[in-house]
């Protein structure tokens, strides 16, 4: 029982991770429909910030969390006006290869600014060990993960759903023509949703560092994680990436532990299936 | 204009043939750009005519060059007789797994065939006593080709070998895309619910389409496990994948000659630029991909035909 | 094809031939190195090596001038590798062949090797297997049998009864597997448990609580460098397995001298074998050092893969030094090289005239702290091992 317990708390420790590391995609992908593959890009960024603030200038890392998210999101409001901006109207394959092209920059660039070496992420000591609850082991830095998660995802769905902004947002992914006349700066809803989409990659990029490890490769090492849990998880809502992150956490962790011969093979046969069975994803758009 | 192509098309073709005394030196190189060229022509078919976006296209190819590998490994180092078979089972395996990717939007298919070219990417890690593993498959020996010509240190005969594979295969390509069923192909990419409306058999066309295109890939990959004589795991992964949907994009997708364009561009940039900055030559290949697609649509060879004036054949615009 | 395109073709070939002849008096040396990709650590540990021992011996050797030329294989990639060695034995007309950190790279241009009679020098791929391939290879980095299986003897030695192994799913993980598991138990010990990771594995969490379960005395590790070791040494430690009463135990490419800062203070006490490391107390290991840091600068931590491309460079200088002014003759190079000792950052070692594979000291070391670093130390050493592998 306590096993059991146990496998499920780090499978839903771990869905949490892979839905903090891609609801930024969620919201560039899932929202504004746009295909940004350098997703992972920003997510590094967020953790180079995150090691670099808090190795070379001492900052803590609850301090260099936001520092993260902050670098992200104004290195996506300067590329959105550079760059994004002309390719929301052009096509899913021209999306794919220019965001891939900023994927090979940004790993020349890291390499160059930290080198091809992992970077050491040290937690704060009230973050690390773990407490033990009814014989069950609970790892603390797991504990934040969820906190952060749920509240993420508590936070993006109130704002999505419940606010004008939100419905700003949506009017101008659904018809940006419509939403103009109506008075809507489509424009500037776009920047700032893409800024918020980039700000949550470096969120999570950071947040993972502590499992995920960090190099310049790390965009696309994990580009299928990111975009897994936004395919099964459906686009245009933030609970489909949430119920398919946790959902995947969970089979991967239990799989790995209860079949450890099939270990490699649990997440993607997962992914496949569910696709197979609802190819709009869980939670299909209405 | 329709001459003027025929005459442009021949001219491609001949500059390729007369590769033995142009580009004397790059004769392996040469022969993977056209490998390369292949593979993407038989990604094309599915995603510049039939419209289905796939990450998961090194499977085929992978089936390909294992098949291939593993038949010279075992003792049929033959490599015509090779070859077909190799490219027969990997239409196989595109005939088995057609049915999983005709269906769902893009991001779907887009995951399905990732998640299917990683199975069986960790397979085949899986099946180390088979494979190789990592290690790669070992005791590939291909014989000679028509028994007398050695597959020789200077790329010779590996580049007119892959020269005259590529030729028939584009040609039967060509004829396919041409004929009322590559035209069904275009009007299902264009709009599935009105093609199933007017009585066409879409996933039919998909599967058919799906499988042939396997086929070549598998193809493809059997070229290289001859040519380079050796298999690894890389032939399944999912760079290959993902590098295949960039070449196809930067020379042009629908439009038959894109991936041999692509894949030219793509790999001879990535060969300069990595002998010029061994470390960060992807900076450079990164931009130059960015660039590529904020100054044309449809990649170069988009670009090429208006610059021609060259009148498009193709229908509606990219998914 | 037609007669007359044939011969052309020969005419180019010769004109080329021609031109590469005049240069006598500079040996070339094709290094094909993993620049970029996951592996890029790799080749740029292995190109930085070859560059610190240049720095120290000079670029020129008897009189003549050793020309390094770098290609990037991009990863494990057979058919590039190939392409590449094909390149720079036809058109740059390289005397040696040299680099290669992937297994699969070093298998498919063995046969160029055998064919062209040039000397390959790996410098870190470590499958038993490769030396096999081609006579005309040379290996002086080491292989992972032989630095597994003296694990094996030593924790079976030094009370440790019980092992839980865990390693990545792969050929070389496998190896390790077999290799200590063959010592260890000759040695009388008990394996508990064994588990193997996939490749691209990031949550351990599952693994770590399996063997918190099956309580062993010790697990042994082999995980590819990179993220993995550090998410486990991590896991292993926020999930307490030390305190209750596990050790780890690897091959030393888990706490490479590279990436040990990042695994922050997790590893200490951590007992590793491996045929270097950076804490090694010696002359020729300070000069490494002094020299990686000037090529590579202060923040790049050289590890055993600088050191494999340090002693193929001496390995090479040492060849064309025998060699005499003639052309380097392939022959003549492995017959130098057969038997050829060295003095390495490492401590000695030798090539194996029947093998040629590389015979050295493996040394016992434990993670600690050192003046606010973390290193390797050596504690105990088994002299001339060779490969098991074979």
């Amino acid at each position: 029982m306590a096993s059991l317990l146990g496998v499920l708390f780090d499978g839903l420790a771990y869905g949490m991770l892979l839905f903090l590391v891609s609801v930024g995609l969620s919201v560039t992908l899932g929202l504004m429909n746009f295909v940004n593959l350098a997703h992972g890009a920003f997510a590094m960024l967020g953790g180079y910030v995150c090691v670099a603030l808090m190795q070379r200038w001492g900052v803590p890392f609850l301090a260099a969390l936001p520092a993260a998210f902050i670098a992200a999101a104004v290195a996506g409001v300067i590329l959105e006006r550079v760059l994004y901006r002309r390719f929301y109207r052009r096509s899913h394959l021209d999306q794919v290869l220019v965001t891939i092209g900023l994927v090979f920059m940004a790993i020349a660039v890291a390499t160059w600014a930290f080198g091809s070496q992992q970077q050491p992420l040290r937690l704060p000591s009230t973050l690390a060990g773990q407490w033990s609850l009814f014989g069950v082991d609970l790892n603390v830095y797991r504990c934040f993960l969820l906190v952060v998660g749920a509240s993420l995802a508590v936070v993006l769905t109130f704002v999505l759903e419940r606010t004008r902004f939100g419905a700003a947002v949506r009017a101008s992914v659904d018809d940006a023509r419509v939403a103009e006349a109506l008075g809507i700066r489509v424009a500037l809803v776009f920047q700032l949703t893409f800024a918020v989409g980039c700000g949550l990659a470096g969120l999570g990029g950071a947040l993972g560092v502590e499992v995920l490890g960090l190099d310049p490769t790390f965009p696309l090492k994990y580009i299928v994680y990111f975009l897994l849990v936004v395919a099964v998880g459906g686009t245009g809502s933030v609970k489909g990436p949430l119920f398919a992150a946790l959902l995947l956490g969970v089979a991967d962790v239990a799989g790995k532990y209860y079949l450890p011969q099939v270990g490699a093979f649990i997440l993607y046969a997962i992914m496949v299936l569910l696709l197979i069975v609802r190819p709009q994803g869980l939670v299909a758009r209405a | 204009m329709r001459v003027r192509g025929l005459w442009l098309e021949a001219a491609f073709w001949l500059v390729l043939a007369a590769g033995f005394v142009l580009w004397p030196s790059r004769l392996p190189l040469a022969s993977q750009v056209l490998i390369a060229g292949l593979f993407a022509l038989s990604y094309d078919l599915i995603l510049g005519y039939a419209g289905i976006l796939s990450l998961g296209h090194a499977a085929y190819f992978g089936v390909g060059a294992y098949s291939a590998g593993l038949l010279a490994a075992h003792g049929w180092g033959e490599p015509i007789s090779g070859l077909i078979a190799a490219g027969l089972l990997a239409a196989l395996a595109g005939l088995i797994t057609s049915p999983l990717v005709v269906r769902g939007t893009d991001l779907t298919r887009l995951m399905i065939t990732t998640g299917l070219g990683l199975l069986l990417f960790e397979l085949a890690n899986r099946l180390g006593a088979i494979t190789g593993g990592v290690d790669g498959l070992q005791g590939v020996e291909v014989q000679p080709l028509f028994g007398a010509l050695r597959f020789d240190i200077y790329g010779r005969t590996a580049y007119g070998y892959v020269l005259a594979v590529v030729f028939v295969l584009f040609l039967a390509a060509r004829r396919l895309v041409r004929s009322p069923f590559g035209l069904s192909l275009r009007g299902i990419r264009g709009n599935p619910a009105r093609m199933r409306a007017i009585g066409c058999r879409v996933d039919l066309h998909l599967a058919a389409v799906y499988t042939f295109s396997a086929a070549c890939a598998g193809v493809a990959g059997a070229l290289l496990t001859q040519t380079t004589q050796f298999v690894g795991l890389d032939v399944l992964s999912f760079g290959r994948s993902a590098e295949l949907l960039v070449m196809l994009i930067v020379g042009g997708a629908g439009l038959l000659y894109g991936g041999f364009i692509g894949a030219a561009v793509f790999m001879i940039a990535h060969h300069y630029l990595s002998s010029l900055d061994p470390v960060y030559w992807q900076f450079w290949l990164g931009a130059g991909l960015v660039l590529i697609v904020l100054v044309g649509r449809d990649g170069i060879l988009g670009l090429g035909h208006r610059v021609l004036g060259v009148r498009r054949r193709r229908a509606g615009p990219a998914p | 094809m037609s007669g007359r395109l044939w011969g052309a073709l020969a005419l180019a070939v010769a004109v080329i031939a021609a031109t590469g002849a005049a240069a006598q008096d500079v040996v070339k040396v094709g290094m094909i190195a993993e620049m970029s990709g996951p592996f890029a650590e790799t080749g740029r540990q292995m190109v930085n090596g070859a560059k610190a021992y240049q720095k120290v011996y000079g670029e020129s050797v008897g009189g003549r001038k050793v020309e390094l030329i770098v290609r990037d294989s991009t990863g494990p990639a057979p058919e590039v590798a190939k392409r590449l060695a094909q390149e720079l034995l036809v058109n740059d007309k390289v005397d040696f062949l040299a680099g290669f950190g992937l297994t699969p790279n070093a298998l498919a241009v063995a046969p160029l090797a055998t064919e062209t009679r040039k000397p390959m020098i790996v410098m870190n791929a470590a499958t038993s297997v490769i030396t096999l391939k081609s006579p005309y290879i040379v290996r002086v980095s080491f292989t992972l049998a032989q630095v597994a299986a003296p694990l094996g003897t030593w924790a079976a030695r030094n009370g440790i009864g019980k092992v839980y192994t865990l390693v990545a799913d792969y050929g070389p993980g496998i190896d390790a597997e077999t290799a200590f598991k063959k010592t260890f138990v000759a040695g009388g010990g008990e394996i508990v448990g064994e588990v193997r990771t996939p490749l691209r594995n990031v949550e351990f969490a599952p693994y770590l609580q399996r063997i918190k379960d099956a309580r062993p005395q010790a697990v042994f590790i082999f995980l590819p460098v990179g993220e993995q070791p550090v998410a486990f040494m991590k896991g292993f430690a926020e999930r307490e397995l030390d305190k209750a009463g596990i050790r780890v135990i690897a091959t030393g490419d888990v706490t490479e001298d590279g990436q040990l800062e990042a695994m922050g203070e997790t590893p200490l006490g951590v007992v590793t074998t491996h045929h270097y490391s950076a804490a090694h107390d010696s002359a020729q290991n300070r000069t490494f050092l002094k020299a990686f840091a000037e090529v590579a600068g202060p923040d790049f931590k050289p590890n055993f893969m600088a050191v494999g491309a340090w002693d193929g460079m001496a390995a090479i200088y040492e060849s064309i030094r025998r060699n005499g002014s003639g052309p380097i003759d392939g022959d003549r190079a492995l017959a130098a090289l057969k038997g050829l000792k060295l003095d390495s950052p490492r401590g000695p070692i030798m090539i194996d005239p029947e093998t040629r594979d590389v015979v050295q000291t493996v040394y016992v070391r434990r993670v600690q702290k050192r003046g606010g670093r973390v290193f390797n130390v050596e504690f105990e050493q088994i002299a001339n091992v060779k490969d098991p592998g074979k």
